[in-house]
């Protein structure tokens, strides 16, 4: 791994949301869960967003990474714009371009660590690339679990197996929603461990929703949503940090 | 707790549709079949009581025409005598037999085991009450005949048209005098009836003067027992008299036993169908339970007794049996109207009548509907009851345990292997006993195999992972693994298929090994080109023979006729008039000692069994006794190998003719110059006088004779095991659409990670394709060696006897049951593909 061409990435955006709006329901029961949203998500970047329940946080991530539907504005992965895509699109943009990381884990429970990990590959009849899927296997310390079934893995293990998983394909950016909320803090902090260092050693673009402040201060960025918008915006996040803005959006949120 | 059940009911309606539908049809089966069979037999009872309205008395003789003793029947001045008695209107001498109509074409019109002739016996009015016109008159001249209405429409006859009539003697031309209506229940079950002028029936069936039968019917007022009473005395000591109303009693007694056997045959198959839905009942409910594991714990942990949980699992199960059998009944109803519209389409003419609905049906529907599911759900209920407390705290699922599984493995290895050894010992005792040893081998085996297939699964389907995963990539992969997951469902779903497809088996296998068998047996004992018989089954005339002799081009001719005798004032021995000479010719006389031309000089000729049994050889000289008394001495002339097509012992025709008036000839085997042509098939029905109640037929006639017997019967019971098999697919689709239900998030995940829609319906597919053709495949072999065990015990009766294991229609077994897999993932496979990802890889 040279870290010249990182350094070059790092100014292209790997994916932007443009006036991004999504609405529930039509007239008196109308919900608008995104408001125009506007936002980048440059290369090689740890980008976590956060806000109360409700403010729209996992409807944002859902709609950049293809999952969901919006109702108007622009979604582009790199050069893919999303709007006009089809399922079927849609489906093979997921396949090779994201990667995943749920909160639940997500594992299959009838194929062994491995096979869990090259499972998008497989989907997509590409053979792995063996040197960086062992770079991955290495990094998140699976190397003498990869013949275990998911049920034989303790929770942080299950979830290290599911990073793999979103990086062993290379996509161009990951996506993980709440990766540590069914996590131990140890365990948690393994795993956003290894995600930072995807971002920075390996070059990685990473997009995580969290609203663990301490979760949150492991990013280079931090967005905050609150009623479908996007108010702040924090880099170089640490924990009380980001819990003081949290402190003062509640402040607000009880006042107004 | 009945208000728990009622809204779990409510709450998972989508879910239990399967298993709603699996109990209704069950229920609509059984219910249907009592239905129906209630309904015949009351249209039954009906007809026979109408067709005896108007008798008050009915005679019958039951003289014996060939006994020189005594008088053949009823004569003219017994009826006189009859009519005398006070009370009586009028008294109808009747005879009667076989006589067929041939159409415009000359072909018999109706079907053959029902084609009667009778006389009509006009009263003093010139009118006979059993019959009513409804276009021209009666016969009263020997030229003159008439014709049930349905047959007349058949042949387009109009009063006036000349219509060929055959009796079991030469074809004759009659002019049609009229055509009516009656109440016979022969003729309303698609019989024909042809009516002639009592003197030509006479003639014809019995002795010219005198009758078989009498109706006598009362004056009005007059009392039917009185009228017996007096009549009785009249009577010769050979004729009986019973009144109209005894008699009706009797016939709709004789047609209950039929319908009962029609009854228990399908109540049978619906039983089938009932077990199978017992899989498919307890899949579901296992599944229910184990969803409101957490739901259970916390009833459990705020005090609910496990008495309680499982009831509340009953009551829930009986609600959804109560609701499955009202529509099930309902739906029985339409099975019997249609069963019975049905049977009118295949020229089964059932008397009409109203549908009735009594009592049994409708409390055996309700208490089978609500027992099954009850039942079924039972070891789930236990199951449920035993869900800890503390499992409501759990936020994990307890995960299904393999344990119990060593214990269940265990028991099913002693079964079957205590199923197989029954199987196999019935085999080597063979005969009744060795079925009966099958049979309950038979049941074992299955149970064994049932309570196995869970273990069986896994190494099976192991078997054929690589096939899928070779063509189907990933969808193939993960289907093959889906489908050994829950290895109790996969198992119980594959065994309603396998329970289907091992009776389907084991008859196709017997049916075919059986019928290759007896055409075997034609092709090696029938020498002859042609085998002449009666289309009713019964005797041909002396006159067919000698036709057939003269026939052009003919060369040997040959009957199998009864010839009855005594030996050593023994019993009958059942023993064939044959033409010596020709009998070779015709049919294989494979002979051991002795010369089979000794028949021609009055010699017998016995087959070896029978000699081996008397402790006859060549040679021997028996005192025999003949049907007219008259004493002989017979030689064994020759000994020969048994033999289907040969009775017991051969006699020259010519020795037997003397001492019977009346040969019975079943048929007649001819060998004719050039074999089998159109041109020489035409010479001998032209020979035969055109006789429409006379059939040739070829030796692959006489093949399609007994193998298309055997081939509807195969038909007809894969018909009745559709129904079995259509609720092991119901089992088949439930255990797809709650697997895809159990799985929402992983294919929410594999839908995020990138499998398209299309793979995600492949793998539901694949996964269908893989539990079905897994059944399918352990149903076959379990068929397969209950076909060769069952052969077995009847091998030695079948010369000739090989397995013959059906590979064709094996293997159309097995493609359709991958068919019955992708058809069953239909719905389950569109609802996987069209999941929405976002609420699947939510966590719960």
């Amino acid at each position: 791994m040279t870290t010249a061409p990182i350094a070059d990435r790092t100014t292209a955006v790997a994916a932007r949301a443009t006036e991004l709006s999504k609405i529930y329901g039509q007239g008196e029961t109308q919900v608008v869960a995104l408001d125009r949203v506007s936002v980048g998500f440059q290369q090689a970047e740890f980008t976590a967003i956060m806000g109360p329940s409700g403010s729209g946080k996992s409807t944002l991530m859902h709609c950049v990474a293809g999952l969901d539907t919006f109702s108007s504005g622009s979604v582009r992965i790199g050069e893919t714009e999303l709007g006009s895509l089809k399922d079927k699109q849609l489906t093979k943009l997921r396949r090779d371009k994201i990667g995943f990381i749920f909160q639940a884990f997500n594992l299959l429970p009838t194929l062994s660590a491995l096979e869990n990990i090259t499972l998008p590959m497989d989907i997509a009849g590409r053979k792995p690339d063996k040197q960086w899927l062992d770079t991955v296997i290495r990094m998140v310390g699976l190397s003498d679990r990869l013949s275990h079934r998911p049920a034989q893995l303790s929770g942080g293990q299950q979830q290290r197996v599911a990073v793999a998983r979103a990086l062993a394909s290379r996509p161009d950016i990951i996506f993980g929603d709440e990766p540590t909320g069914n996590l131990d803090s140890r365990s948690g902090a393994e795993v956003l461990g290894f995600l930072r260092n995807s971002v920075r050693e390996l070059g990685q673009t990473v997009v995580m929703v969290t609203h663990d402040p301490v979760a949150a201060a492991y990013a280079d960025r931090v967005i905050f949503l609150a009623d479908g918008r996007i108010v702040d915006e924090v880099y170089g996040p640490t924990a009380d940090s980001v819990l003081d803005r949290m402190k003062q959006f509640d402040a607000k949120g009880r006042t107004s | 707790m009945f208000r728990t059940a009622l809204r779990n009911v409510l709450a998972h309606k989508a879910r239990l549709l399967m298993t709603v539908l699996a109990v209704m049809l069950g229920v609509a089966f059984v219910s249907g079949t009592l239905v129906f069979a209630d309904t015949l037999s009351n249209a039954f009872r009906n007809q026979s009581a109408k067709s005896y309205d108007d008798v008050a008395v009915s005679v019958t003789s039951h003289a014996d025409p060939d006994n020189p003793d005594e008088e053949p029947g009823l004569a003219g001045k017994d009826l006189d005598r009859m009519s005398a008695v006070d009370g009586v209107a009028g008294v109808y001498g009747r005879v009667e037999g076989f006589a067929g109509v041939a159409d415009p074409d000359g072909k018999l019109i109706g079907v053959g085991w029902s084609n009667k002739g009778s006389n009509f016996a006009p009263g003093k009015d010139g009118k006979d009450p059993a019959y009513s016109f409804t276009d021209g008159s009666g016969p009263v001249r020997d030229d003159q005949i008439a014709l049930d209405k349905d047959s007349a429409a058949e042949g387009e006859y109009q009063v006036g048209d000349r219509v060929r009539v055959a009796t079991n003697g030469p074809v004759k031309e009659y002019t049609l005098s009229g055509v009516f209506t009656t109440e016979d229940g022969a003729v309303n079950a698609g019989g024909s009836l042809v009516l002639f002028d009592t003197a030509v029936a006479q003639q014809q069936y019995l002795k010219p003067g005198y009758f078989e039968s009498a109706t006598v019917t009362a004056a009005p007022g007059a009392n039917d027992t009185r009228i017996l009473d007096a009549v009785k005395p009249l009577l010769p000591a050979t004729a009986e008299a019973q009144t109209g109303q005894a008699l009706a009693d009797e016939q709709a007694e004789q047609i209950e036993q039929g319908l009962g056997n029609l009854k228990q045959v399908l109540l049978g198959f619906a039983g089938i169908a009932l077990f199978v839905g017992i899989f498919l009942i307890s899949n579901t409910f296992t599944m229910l339970v184990a969803q409101r594991t957490k739901e259970i714990a916390l009833m459990r942990a705020v005090g609910a007794s496990r008495r309680q949980i499982t009831r509340s699992v009953l009551a829930e199960a009986a609600l959804v049996g109560l609701v499955a059998s009202a529509v099930g009944f309902v739906l029985g109803i339409g099975l019997a109207v249609g069963l019975r519209s049905g049977m009118a389409a295949f020229d089964m003419k059932m008397p009409d009548g109203p549908l009735v609905l009594s009592a049994t049906p409708v409390v055996t529907a309700f208490a089978v509907g609500v027992l099954i599911t009850t039942f079924a759900a039972w070891l789930p209920g236990r199951r449920a009851a035993k869900i800890p407390p503390v499992a409501a705290m759990n936020s994990v699922h307890a995960v299904a345990t393999t344990k119990s599984l060593v214990l269940r493995n265990s028991i099913g290895a002693a079964v079957t292997a205590l199923g197989a050894v029954g199987i196999v010992a019935g085999a080597s005792t063979g005969g009744d006993d060795g079925r009966m040893y099958i049979g309950a081998g038979a049941f074992l085996a299955l149970i064994g195999v049932i309570i196995l297939i869970p273990l069986l699964s896994r190494p099976v389907i192991a078997l054929v992972r690589p096939l899928l995963v070779g063509p189907f990539g990933v969808a193939g992969r993960l289907a093959g693994q889906n489908a050994v997951r829950n290895p109790r469902r996969t198992g119980a779903t594959a065994s309603a298929l396998a329970i289907g497809l091992t009776l389907v088996t084991g008859l196709s296998v017997l049916g075919v090994t059986v019928g290759t068998a007896i055409d075997k047996m034609t092709t090696d004992n029938i020498r002859a080109d042609y085998m002449v018989s009666m289309a009713n089954g019964g005797d041909l005339d002396r006159s067919a023979l000698s036709a057939l002799e003269k026939a052009k081009g003919v060369s040997a001719v040959s009957p199998q006729q009864d010839a009855y005798f005594k030996v050593d004032g023994d019993d009958f021995v059942s023993a064939s008039a044959v033409t010596p000479g020709d009998i070779e010719k015709v049919l294989t006389v494979d002979v051991v000692s002795g010369s089979a031309a000794s028949l021609a000089e009055g010699h017998i000729a016995v087959a070896e069994k029978t000699a081996k049994n008397r402790g006859w050889k060549t040679g021997d000289r028996l005192p025999v006794t003949f049907g007219d008394d008259k004493s002989a001495t017979l030689t064994v002339g020759a000994v020969y190998k048994d033999s289907e097509f040969l009775s017991p012992v051969l006699i020259d025709r010519k020795v037997v003719d003397r001492h019977e008036t009346k040969p019975s000839i079943m048929q007649i085997f001819v060998k004719i110059d050039g074999g089998q042509t159109a041109a020489n098939e035409k010479v001998l029905i032209d020979a035969l006088g055109d006789n429409p109640a006379i059939t040739v037929m070829d030796k692959q006639d006489i093949r399609n004779e007994f193998g298309g017997a055997i081939n509807t019967l195969l038909n007809v019971m894969y018909g009745l095991l559709a129904m079995a098999l259509i609720i092991a697919v119901l089992g088949v689709v439930n255990t797809l659409a709650m697997s895809v239900f159990e799985r929402q998030q992983e294919i929410g995940m594999l839908r995020a990670i990138g499998l398209d829609r299309r793979r995600v319906k492949r793998m539901v597919r694949l996964e269908a394709v893989v539990i079905s053709v897994f059944g399918a495949v352990v149903g076959i072999g379990l068929g397969a060696f209950l076909g060769w065990a069952i052969g077995e015990t009847f091998a030695d009766q079948i010369p000739g006897y090989t397995l013959v294991l059906p590979y064709d229609r094996i293997g159309i077994f097995l493609v359709l049951a991958g068919l019955v897999g992708v058809l069953a993932a239909m719905w389950p496979a569109r609802n996987a593909a069209r999941l929405n990802m976002l609420n699947a890889i939510k966590a719960e």
